[in-house]
């Protein structure tokens, strides 16, 4: 018998996680699949990590409207859902005084947009607040409501949140085709077989061009994915405690320079439009426009202290903006569709999506209600998602008095970023469990540091193998084909 | 007709590197070495070359699930392969005691195969 | 539980240079030495280095790691020293106050008159190295490859290529083509081998693995698994020689870049580091900045020969125990005095007693509540009473002086601690 759901949606990015968070509080069953073994696997956890104030879409634009009311929700989010948020706020910095003017224009594209908290400073007080920045800066755009997050963890946060409240999540779940009834989707076709609904929202991110178009939506809307390259560095080497902007230019934000909630300084991105979708590769030219660009920001930073550097794809879409007189041919898509039934369409949610990942959901319940659903909140509901201990960030006393309850809380695992055998197993076990390296690397941001997993990779290998009781040879780095071992040492055949 | 071979030496860490003057396989001099033993490496690496080796055999009830074993004395070179194929033979049962005798007189080369430490039986 | 809350030298970390430390510290007199490792056994990385060539120097023997280990590990042992497994220090302080987290003893703060760092060294890796490409499973640093294959019995790989000519690099070469993997080539940028040439012999040559020097590596193939990389020859500023690109199909990277001390918990405790060795500054008893903290082996820079890294580590200890020693005479020269029943204070808090034997020492305290009464000042060892003095009462609005006289010199000596008490005659 095929299971029967109200809402399924595809896709388990941020906004997909925070649309099924969303459903979740109402009455109705709702069915989150995601093709690959984890949750956030795509754009939402390759990025800059930042809540951004809203100064730069374009004023009258959907992504402007939804950039600044999300950015609005993230303290009561971050309260509810217990993830790391901080508004540290953000500058767009000038360098030499020919740039000035573009940070002034941007000054007033936020005012138009409704930003509030912004201010205008000086190249003396940009110095003093960061000292190093490029020396020759002529002032800077101050928004104070920037903030920086874990994209991966509030999307891990949103998607438990919803299966706390009923929601289903299937992994390793792609969607194939949609069922249909004449103009009316009743049904989504899955690697692992179908399953049947009233609705169905496209949240595929990256693939909701192809989405779309396989429910006959916008034949002529394309995802470029746009890849951006990024450098991270060894927090004890580079310490760049404050958000910095290059100003804009027609690429996009720019190549930035920030902290990150672990205290990692990261630059990047670059922004090539690229035309494979699963190209999640850093090129040597890429990275080096990367560092060119951070240079120009921070001259002292030096890619000695680099740990790591990673790409990630951006769902670049050719949307137009609906706003009479706005020209605009980058915008969000966020509608349901005249020509099918049953289909709630989302395409190009690029940054800053991330940020307006909440007011998307909110948005999508909303036109869903006008689309006649009648949402009746659940008696149990429950907002509240509980946060994990984080030995790495608790007081002495704190890790004493964790460790006497709970042991396991006391061997350490990942001797860079301190991560223990309690956190890895109660990520296992969470209500999105953890199955893969990966995906406890993503959640507890163990092998992140200096030695890059050298340590801790051998030892989490066994620790997977132990609690999900399968043989150390099928454990995986990221899901299927992705095998750490071949064989046991002394099997040789012949 | 004398000729010149050249060694590194890997008597030692040092690896000298060692030119052998030779003429019918009898080596005629030796320069280019620091001590007495380079005389002897380059005797043997011409006329015997020998390795020792280190591999690891099953160990039942073990702490760890492999011993790691060593041959006592350097066996002949082209011997290795048989000789690896030997102690892959070997399936032991713990504990065992540094440099018990794991495998005699490996292919009749009167050459012990040695425990290159103490395996204590699992807790 | 632990047995102490103070020790005389707490060494961090077991390998070669701990051990070694740890031996010399209680020869040179030191007590209670504690070593602490993180692993489930004492040894460190000798454990998963099977190969033989170790203590030709020292035992003038041809060893294996784990068998160089255990030579030292049993002579330690037989000297009573402390050891923690399974416990990682997570920080030490510059007073040397060392905070450890384990399953077994929880989360505890302990005290050492003296420290000695042997933390050993970590892998460079992939990213230090800045080689683009996807981040497809299939690269290990050498030494994680030789830890499942020698230590935990896995093979991490079928068709292998090798980046960088480092001795570890080029040992694991050796070791996968004895356990059945092919090495398809080792790569190295540099113009010249920047490991052993001995290793070159045993371990390349000999097994036909070729070394392609001038060579890097350009990208990574593969999403999920790696399926070739992209070898390229350099020139001498290491830039791509265009043309000379070549795919290589292989399932596995190794990577055998450097090493570079770990020094995250010396930073903690105040310790300076030489941007050059990436180690501690030190002086010739492996001294560092901070007094009483020591540091030896790799944690100070990249040995070669394991050899010298126990020699580091004899002499580290040999320091600390003597640093340890002194801090601990000084501390028995001085006897606390402490304010008993009805006394608020006393000044002084301590008395160095060698004082005594010179001159007079006044006491001077305040009551904690008046006593309109006879009373005595006793000052007392916990059993024998050493001097007193009669008041006819005491308030403590007024001070009260009690004078130890040259005479009680025997009495104080002897005395751990000196209690004050004020009681009704």
């Amino acid at each position: 018998m095929q299971e029967k759901y109200d809402y399924i949606i595809i896709g388990g990015g941020v906004v997909g996680c925070m649309i099924a968070r969303w459903l979740s509080r109402y009455e109705g069953k709702v069915l989150l699949i995601e093709k690959e073994a984890d949750v956030g696997m795509g754009c939402s956890s390759a990025n800059t990590a930042i809540v951004h104030a809203g100064y730069d879409p374009l004023p009258g634009s959907l992504k402007a409207r939804m950039n600044v009311k999300g950015n609005a929700m993230w303290d009561t989010l971050a309260g509810e859902l217990n993830f790391a948020f901080e508004r540290r706020g953000d500058y767009v910095v000038a360098i030499g005084d020919d740039e000035l003017p573009l940070v002034h224009k941007l000054m007033d594209q936020g005012k138009k947009n409704g930003v509030p908290g912004m201010m205008m400073i000086d190249g003396a007080e940009m110095r003093a607040r960061e000292k190093n920045i490029n020396p020759e800066t002529s002032g800077a755009l101050w928004a104070s409501t920037g903030g920086i997050c874990d994209p991966f963890q509030v999307t891990v946060a949103a998607g438990e949140n919803a299966v706390m409240n009923g929601a289903k999540v299937l992994l390793n779940t792609a969607f194939q085709d949609f069922i249909m009834e004449g103009k009316r989707i009743i049904g989504v076709r899955t690697n692992r077989g179908d399953f049947l609904c009233r609705w169905v929202i496209n949240s595929a991110g990256i693939y909701s061009d192809d989405v779309m178009h396989k429910a006959g939506v916008r034949p002529e809307f394309i995802i470029k994915p746009r890849k951006g390259e990024y450098y991270i560095f060894d927090r004890a080497d580079v310490s760049i405690d404050n958000v910095l902007f290059p100003v804009p230019s027609a690429k996009g934000k720019g190549i930035l320079v920030t902290t990150t909630l672990h205290e990692n300084t990261i630059a990047g991105p670059n922004g090539t439009i690229i035309e494979d979708k699963e190209d999640t590769s850093s090129t040597k030219e890429g990275l080096e426009e990367v560092a060119a660009g951070a240079l120009k920001l921070v001259p002292s930073l030096n890619l000695r202290h680099s740990i790591a550097n990673f790409a990630g794809l951006r769902p670049m879409g050719n949307g137009p903006c609906k706003t009479p007189g706005v020209v605009y041919n980058n915008d969000y898509i966020i509608e349901i569709p005249e020509e099918v039934q049953g289909l709630v369409n989302l395409g190009g949610i690029e940054s800053p999506g991330l940020t307006s990942a909440p007011a998307i959901a909110e948005e999508v319940v909303d036109m869903l209600r006008d689309a006649g659903e009648k949402f009746v909140e659940k008696k149990d509901w429950d907002p509240i998602r509980p946060g994990r201990p984080r030995f790495r960030n608790m007081s002495h006393k704190d890790r004493q008095l964790l460790v006497e309850m709970d042991p396991r809380f006391g061997q350490v695992i990942c001797r860079c970023e301190n991560i223990t055998e309690g956190e890895i197993i109660a990520e296992i076990r969470a209500p999105i469990p953890a199955r893969t390296y990966d995906a406890i690397k993503r959640r507890t941001w163990l092998g992140t540091g200096r030695c890059q997993g050298g340590f801790d990779m051998t030892r989490v290998v066994t620790i997977l193998s132990r609690e999900l009781g399968i043989s150390p040879l099928e454990v995986t780095k990221r899901g299927t084909g992705s095998e750490y071992l071949f064989r046991q040492t002394k099997q040789v055949e012949g | 007709m004398a000729e010149e071979v050249n060694f590194i030496c890997t008597a030692c860490p040092q690896g000298c590197a060692l030119t052998v003057l030779m003429e019918n396989g009898e080596v005629l001099g030796v320069t280019g070495n620091s001590c007495k033993k380079g005389l002897d490496y380059a005797n043997a690496e011409t006329s015997d070359p020998r390795r020792m080796v280190a591999t690891t055999v099953k160990i039942r009830n073990g702490f760890h699930p492999l011993l790691p074993v060593y041959t006592e004395r350097p066996v002949p070179k082209p011997m290795i392969p048989q000789v690896l194929a030997e102690i892959r033979k070997v399936e032991l049962e713990a504990p065992v005691v540094m440099k018990t005798v794991v495998l005699e007189n490996v292919l009749g080369t009167g050459i012990n195969v040695l425990a290159s430490r103490s395996m204590p039986a699992k807790k | 539980m632990l047995a102490k809350q103070i020790y005389d030298v707490v060494i961090v970390g077991s390998g070669p240079g701990g051990v070694a430390a740890a031996i010399e510290a209680k020869k040179a007199g030191a007590d209670d030495v504690l070593i602490i490792e993180r692993d489930t056994e004492l040894g460190g990385i000798l454990l998963q280095c099977i190969h033989n060539g170790f203590g030709l120097e020292l035992l003038k023997e041809d060893l294996p790691g784990p068998g160089y280990a255990q030579h030292f590990i049993e002579e330690m042992l037989s000297l009573h020293v402390e050891v923690l497994l399974n416990t990682m220090v997570m920080d030490i302080t510059p007073q040397r106050h060392l905070f450890l987290s384990s399953k077994e003893h929880g989360y505890v703060e302990i005290e050492a008159r003296s420290i000695v760092l042997a933390m050993g060294c970590r892998e460079r890796t992939r990213a230090q190295i800045r080689i683009p490409g996807y981040r497809p499973n299939g690269i290990y640093t050498a030494g994680t490859a030789q830890r499942w294959v020698n230590v935990e019995g896995y093979m991490p790989g079928k068709e292998v290529v090798i980046l960088g000519s480092g001795d570890i690099g080029m040992i694991m070469a050796r070791r996968l083509t004895f356990e059945g993997a092919h090495v398809e080539r080792v790569l190295e940028i540099q113009s010249y081998l920047s490991g052993l040439s001995r290793n070159l012999v045993q371990c390349l040559q000999d097994y036909d693995i070729p070394l392609q020097l001038n060579h890097t590596i350009k990208r990574i193939l593969g999403k999920n698994r790696v399926e070739a990389i992209e070898a390229v020859q350099v020139d001498e500023k290491w830039n791509f020689v265009p043309g000379t690109e070549e795919i290589i199909p292989c399932d596995t990277l190794l990577l055998s870049v450097g090493l570079i001390p770990e020094n995250e918990l010396s930073r903690k405790a105040g310790v300076k580091l030489d941007p050059i060795t990436s180690g501690p500054y030190v002086d010739e008893t492996f001294q560092t900045n901070v007094p009483g903290i020591f540091a030896a082996g790799n944690v100070v820079h990249v040995y070669d020969l394991v050899d010298w890294v126990s020699e580091a580590g004899f002499s580290a200890g040999k320091s600390a125990a003597k640093y340890a020693i002194a801090l601990r005479n000084a501390e028995a020269r001085y006897t606390p005095l402490v304010a008993g029943k009805n006394v608020r204070y006393v000044v002084p808090h301590k008395l160095d007693k060698s004082t005594l034997e010179a001159e007079d020492v006044r006491l001077q305290m305040r009551v904690t509540r008046p006593i309109e009464q006879p009373v005595w000042v006793e000052v007392h060892d916990g059993e024998n009473l050493i001097t007193r003095k009669a008041e006819r009462y005491v308030r403590p609005g007024e001070m009260v002086t009690v004078v130890l006289k040259t005479k009680n010199y025997a009495d104080v000596a002897k005395a751990s601690k000196l209690t004050i008490d004020i009681n009704p005659r």
